[in-house]
């Protein structure tokens, strides 16, 4: 609970995240180097897509973080509308950039795939645009963040957009089985297993580990920055400030 | 190496996917970087000028 209340701080959430930030980049880079010489040299050609299907370990792992960020920041958005925390008004804020460039990775990754193995860059079946609904969301959650000049107003306004957004989330998951759709059907699951060879599998699931890592340690650069600039009048930061060399 | 690089004459579309990945992971890291600076220095400012109007 103590710790809880030093996160919300963000006197301490500025130290404690910038403690963290080299463990985070450093792991990332280590599971990025193991993911990539396993995703690129290790796993064996498929026999129906040849190489082409290397494309699935920035894809996947991509199309999984586009979901994983909008999960946490309708959560922030949940905390901050509930008890009006600062930190989760600040994740939220922070998240959105990684969060949309993580969907747009996934669609034109997804594209590339697509347009080899179906012949087609693009198809309007309800994964592909429920995905494309998912970028507009983190447009449209920066944008309107952007618009009001008012911080904690411009907060909770995204706060509810965050969580009236996350009804997507079952969709985009759920659409390949709700729907007749070109994207074929989930690979891997949490309660079914994989249905994929091991040494295939294993890139696919240290590549998301290292996007994970990523995404705490990029988050935590944009949230301490964020963190500066609200509270850039309060002595603690001019101290900082004066301090520092650079 | 130069058949690695034609991943089986998928080239084009698996290169493209990668260095998509990579540029767009590191402008995410470059930027804040690049704004933290801007910030701390406008903060400096802000105060020097402050200690001059005293």
């Amino acid at each position: 609970m103590r710790f809880y209340h030093r996160l919300a701080s963000p006197r301490h959430f500025y130290r404690i995240a910038g403690q963290w930030i080299p463990w985070l980049a450093g792991i990332f880079f280590v599971l990025l180097v193991w993911g990539l010489y396993e995703s690129l040299f290790v796993a064996p050609t498929d026999y129906q897509q040849g190489e082409s299907y290397r494309i699935i370990f920035i894809h996947v792992p991509a199309a999984w973080m586009s979901m994983f960020i909008y999960f946490i920041m309708a959560v922030a958005g949940a905390i901050n509308l509930v008890w009006r925390m600062k930190m989760a008004e600040v994740v939220l804020v922070a998240s959105a950039p990684i969060g949309a460039a993580f969907t747009f990775l996934a669609l034109v990754t997804g594209s590339l795939w697509g347009k080899p193995m179906w012949g087609t860059w693009w198809v309007w079946d309800a994964r592909l645009t429920s995905e494309l609904f998912l970028l507009f969301l983190y447009l449209g959650i920066i944008a309107l963040y952007g618009a009001i000049e008012d911080k904690r107003t411009a907060g909770r306004a995204v706060s509810i957009l965050a969580l009236v957004g996350v009804v997507n989330l079952p969709i985009i998951h759920f659409s390949v089985e709700w729907w007749n759709t070109l994207h074929q059907g989930s690979t891997v699951s949490l309660m079914g297993g994989a249905k994929m060879d091991p040494r295939m599998l294993r890139p696919l699931l240290v590549m998301s580990f290292a996007f994970k890592f990523y995404y705490g340690w990029v988050l935590f650069l944009r949230a301490r920055n964020e963190v500066l600039e609200r509270e850039r009048n309060t002595s603690w930061v001019r101290e900082l400030v004066e301090g520092k060399a650079t | 190496m130069s058949e690695f690089l034609r991943m089986g004459g998928y080239a084009f579309y698996v290169w493209t996917s990668y260095g998509l990945a990579f540029v767009l992971m590191t402008a995410l890291v470059v930027s804040p970087l690049i704004e933290k600076k801007r910030l701390i220095e406008g903060i400096r400012r802000k105060l020097r000028r402050e200690r001059r109007e005293k």
